[in-house]
C-alpha cells in the first residue's frame, strides 16, 4: 500500500526525521491560507498522487483534454503564484511517466516552505530479498532519476544493510554518511535521520521509503524534501491505522473489487480474458497466449480458496473489459475441484449473458467430471486438456492475435 | 531415494485442530505420510481423528517432538502466528534433535517477520525451512509416499526427476507434463513465491546433485529477484545433471505485482528474459513455452544419453 507525500512527511515529523513545515490542502483557498501561515518567501506547491515523476509531469483538463500546466510540482514566489499553481493542479489530471497516458486526477495538494539547498542527495530504504535484510541506498546525485544514476554513474550509489531484529549498526551508518561525503554537522544530522528512518521502517512495516531529494541545507541539516513510503500489505493486521491513510481513488476500481473477492487481478492491454488458479500458472497462461500470437487482457488468479461466488465475480470483472474477444479458463485442480468450477462457469455465463468464445482447460482434481458438466450443458464452450491446446484454441477461435 | 523426506519421515502438523490443518492432515495420511501428532496451543491432550489413526495434540512443539520422535513439521496456522510457529519449531528441533524440516504453507506472512525468521534460522544449523507460501514437498514411492503440503498427491509417481518451483499450480503443471512423457519424480519441492523465504533453488540443487536416483531436474522460476540467475551461475561448476528451466511472467508488465509478493519486475530487474538468458548461459535446457516443459525434459534426457527418444 502506498501513501501520499504529505502523509509520509507527517510520519517523518513524528519520528524525528527533519522535514520542512507544510500543509495539506484540498482547495485553492486552503493553499492561500497555507501560504499566509508559512510566512516564507518561497513555497513549493506539490501535487499529491501516488506516482513518481510529478515534477516533470503535465497537467491536463479532464474535460477538454487541453494542457493546463507543465510540471506538477512548482516553486511559488508570491501569493498570486500560489493561487495560479493551485488552480492549475487541483481538479486536473497529472500525467507522469509512471501514471500511464490517462494520468491521475489530483485532489490533494501539499504547500511547503522553501528550503535553503546546499546539495541534493538520494536516500532509500528497501527490502533486499537476496540478502534477506534491509538495504539502505544513498547517492550524492539527488533530485534525478535513480535508475539513470545506476546506469550512468553506479559509483555514485552507496549501499549499507541492516538486519531488522538487530537494528542499524552505528558504524555502518557512519561509513555510509562518510561515503556520501558528509562531515561534521551534516554527518551528525544524517546519522540521526537514518537511525530514525530505520526504526520507522521496522516499526511501521514499510516495504520502501524513498527520499529524493534529501537535501543538505547551508547550515548542515539533512532535510527530507520529498517522501515516498509504501507499506507491506501482509502486515496490515498489525496497523489498523493504515485504513485512515488509504486513498481509494488512487487504486483502480476493478482491482479493489477483485481484492474484495480474494481475487488477484491486473489489467493488461490485450483481448483475451484469463481466469486461472495460482499466480505462477496464471503468468504461464498469459505467456502461452502470447506465444500462440494472442494478447492477454488480464492477469487473474482466483486463489486456492475460490468458491462459486468468487468465480462468478471473477467472470463479471473480466467481462467489464470492452476490448474482450474471448476467455480462457485454465484450472489445475488441487484443493479446487474442476466440477465445482464447471458449475460456476455455467452459472456465471447465464448471469452475464456471455456472448464471446470460451475455452476451458481442466486438469487435476475431478477434471473429467468438470469437462462432462460443461459438455452436458447448453453452454457454447471448447474444452481442452493441455496448456498448449488451451493457448492454441483460444487464439484460433478469436481469429488470431489482437491488432 | 529422494531428498530430505521419505515414507519413514515422522511429521507433526502445527495448527492441526484448524480447518486447514485437519483437512490437509487427512489428505497427507491418505497419501501415506506418517503424521504422528499435532500442535495447537491450548488444545494439548485432545485427539484428532485422521484416516486409520488417532493422533495426539500437544500444546508445544517440544512436547510434541519429545513424545513422538517427529523429524518434520508442517505449518497451517494463520499468517499473524506463522513466524512465531516457525521459530518455535526451529528451536525445538534444534534443541531436541539437532535439526529438522519445517514446511510452512501459510500465505501472507509480513516480510519483516520472515527476515527475522531467516536470521534466527542462521543460528539453528541443521534446521531447514521450506516456504512460506508454498505447496510443500512430496516424495512419491511405489505406493503413496511422503507428502508434506497441499499438492494433489495422485498426479505424482515415483521416478528419476527432481522438480523445484516457486509456484503452486504451475508445479502441478510441470509434474503433469513430466508424467505425460513417462517420467516420474524423486522429490518435488515448492519453495514459494515470497521475497524472503527459507530453502532456495541452490539448496535444492545441492541435494539433488547428491541424490543418486535423481537423474535430471526441472526448475520453474518466476519473474522478480535474482534467485534463478544465481542458481544458473552456481550450477555451472557444481551441478552435473541435466536441468530444464522455465520462467513464468515473460508477458508481465514492469511494476505490476503478479499475485505472489515476490513476482514483480522493479527497476528493470528480475525479468523473465534475463533469467532465460542466465539459464542458457549455464547450459540449462530452456522451455520458453510452458506447455513444452515435458518435451524439453525429453530432449535433455536424450542428449544426456538417459533416454532413447
Amino acid at each position: 500500500m502506498n501513501i501520499h507525500e504529505y502523509q509520509a512527511k507527517a510520519m517523518f515529523r513524528e519520528s524525528g526525521v527533519l522535514v520542512q513545515q507544510g500543509f495539506h490542502c484540498t482547495t485553492v483557498d486552503q493553499a492561500l491560507s497555507a501560504y499566509d501561515s508559512l510566512g516564507s518567501d518561497v513555497v513549493a506547491v506539490k501535487s499529491q498522487i501516488h506516482a513518481g515523476g510529478r515534477g516533470k509531469g503535465d497537467l491536463f483538463c479532464p474535460d477538454s483534454g487541453d494542457l493546463v500546466m507543465q510540471g506538477g510540482v512548482k516553486v511559488a514566489l508570491s501569493r498570486d503564484e500560489v493561487r495560479d499553481f493551485a488552480s492549475n493542479i487541483l481538479g486536473h489530471r497529472l500525467v507522469t511517466k509512471q501514471t500511464g497516458p490517462s494520468g491521475k486526477m489530483v485532489s490533494n495538494l501539499y504547500v511547503e516552505a522553501g528550503c535553503d539547498i546546499a546539495h541534493e542527495y538520494y536516500l532509500a530504504l528497501l527490502v533486499d530479498r537476496e540478502r534477506d535484510s534491509i538495504l539502505i541506498m544513498g547517492s550524492t546525485e539527488g533530485g534525478v532519476d535513480i535508475e539513470e544514476v545506476a546506469e550512468t554513474s553506479p559509483e555514485a550509489i552507496h549501499k549499507a544493510w541492516f538486519d531488522p531484529s538487530e537494528g542499524l549498526d552505528e558504524e555502518v551508518a557512519g561509513a555510509l554518511a562518510s561515503s556520501l561525503g558528509l562531515s561534521e554537522a551534516s554527518h551528525r544530522s544524517f546519522l540521526e535521520m537514518i537511525g530514525n528512518l530505520s526504526s520507522l521502517f521496522v516499526e511501521k512495516d514499510c516495504s520502501m521509503i524513498e527520499i529524493n531529494p534529501l537535501v543538505r541545507t547551508g547550515e548542515g541539516s539533512m532535510v527530507a524534501l520529498d517522501a515516498k513510503v509504501s507499506f507491506d500489505d501482509n502486515a496490515a493486521f498489525r496497523h489498523p491505522w493504515w485504513d485512515d491513510l488509504r486513498d481509494i481513488s488512487e487504486e483502480s476500481d476493478v482491482e479493489v473489487r477483485a481484492h474484495e473477492h480474494s481475487l488477484s487481478y491486473v489489467d493488461l492491454e490485450g483481448n483475451i480474458g484469463c481466469l486461472v488458479n495460482g499466480a505462477g500458472l496464471a503468468m504461464a497462461t498469459m505467456d502461452v497466449i502470447k506465444l500462440y500470437g494472442g494478447e492477454p487482457a488480464n492477469f487473474l488468479d482466483i486463489g486456492g480458496g475460490a468458491d462459486s461466488e468468487s468465480i462468478i465475480a471473477a467472470f463479471g470483472i473480466i467481462l467489464e473489459d470492452p476490448r474482450l474477444e474471448g476467455i480462457l479458463v485454465n484450472i489445475f485442480g488441487g484443493i479446487i475441484r474442476c466440477d465445482m468450477v464447471a458449475r460456476s462457469i455455467i452459472e456465471a455465463s447465464e448471469e452475464t449473458g456471455l456472448q464471446i468464445p470460451l475455452v476451458v482447460r481442466f486438469s487435476g482434481t475431478n477434471h473429467e467430471e468438470g469437462r462432462k458438466v460443461l459438455e452436458d450443458s447448453d453452454l457454447d464452450v471448447i474444452t481442452v486438456s493441455t496448456l498448449g491446446d488451451a493457448g492454441e484454441a483460444i487464439v484460433n477461435t478469436i481469429g488470431g492475435g489482437s491488432s | 531415494m529422494s531428498i530430505w523426506i521419505n515414507e519413514e519421515t515422522k511429521v507433526l502438523v502445527q495448527g492441526i485442530t484448524g480447518s486447514q490443518g485437519t483437512f490437509h492432515g487427512t489428505r497427507m495420511v491418505e497419501y501415506g505420510t506418517d503424521i504422528v501428532g499435532g500442535v495447537t496451543p491450548g488444545k494439548g491432550g485432545q485427539i484428532v481423528e485422521l484416516p486409520g489413526r488417532s493422533v495426539p495434540v500437544f500444546d508445544t512443539m517440544s512436547e510434541a517432538i519429545s513424545s513422538t520422535g517427529a523429524e518434520a513439521s508442517v505449518i497451517y496456522v494463520p499468517a499473524r502466528f506463522a513466524a512465531p510457529a516457525i521459530i518455535e519449531a526451529a528451536d525445538s528441533f534444534y534443541e531436541l534433535n539437532g535439526g529438522g524440516l519445517i514446511v510452512c504453507i501459510t500465505e501472507g506472512i509480513p516480510t519483516l517477520d520472515m527476515m527475522k525468521v531467516v536470521s534466527h534460522l542462521e543460528k539453528r544449523q541443521g534446521v531447514r525451512l521450506i516456504g512460506p507460501n508454498c505447496p510443500g514437498i512430496i516424495s512419491p514411492s511405489d505406493e503413496g509416499g511422503c507428502k508434506i503440503g497441499i499438492m494433489p498427491g495422485y498426479i505424482h509417481a515415483k521416478g528419476r526427476i527432481g522438480i523445484i518451483s516457486k509456484s503452486g499450480t504451475l508445479t502441478y503443471e510441470a509434474v503433469a507434463q513430466t508424467m505425460s512423457v513417462g517420467e516420474g519424480q524423486t522429490t518435488c519441492v515448492g519453495i514459494g513465491g515470497d521475497p524472503v523465504n527459507g530453502t532456495g533453488f541452490i539448496d535444492c540443487l545441492e541435494a539433488f546433485q547428491k541424490d543418486p536416483d535423481t537423474k535430471a531436474v526441472v526448475i520453474i522460476g518466476e519473474i522478480g529477484g535474482t534467485a534463478e540467475e544465481e542458481a544458473a551461475e552456481w550450477s555451472k561448476d557444481n551441478f552435473s545433471k541435466p536441468i530444464v528451466g522455465f520462467v513464468a511472467g515473460a508477458t508481465a508488465p514492469p511494476g505490476k505485482r503478479m499475485g505472489h509478493a515476490g513476482a514483480i519486475i522493479s527497476g528493470g530487474k528480475g525479468t523473465a528474459e534475463e533469467k532465460f538468458a542466465a539459464f542458457e548461459d549455464a547450459g540449462i535446457h530452456i522451455a520458453r513455452d510452458p506447455s513444452k516443459i515435458g518435451e524439453a525434459l525429453v530432449s535433455a534426457l536424450v542428449e544426456a544419453g538417459l533416454r532413447e527418444s
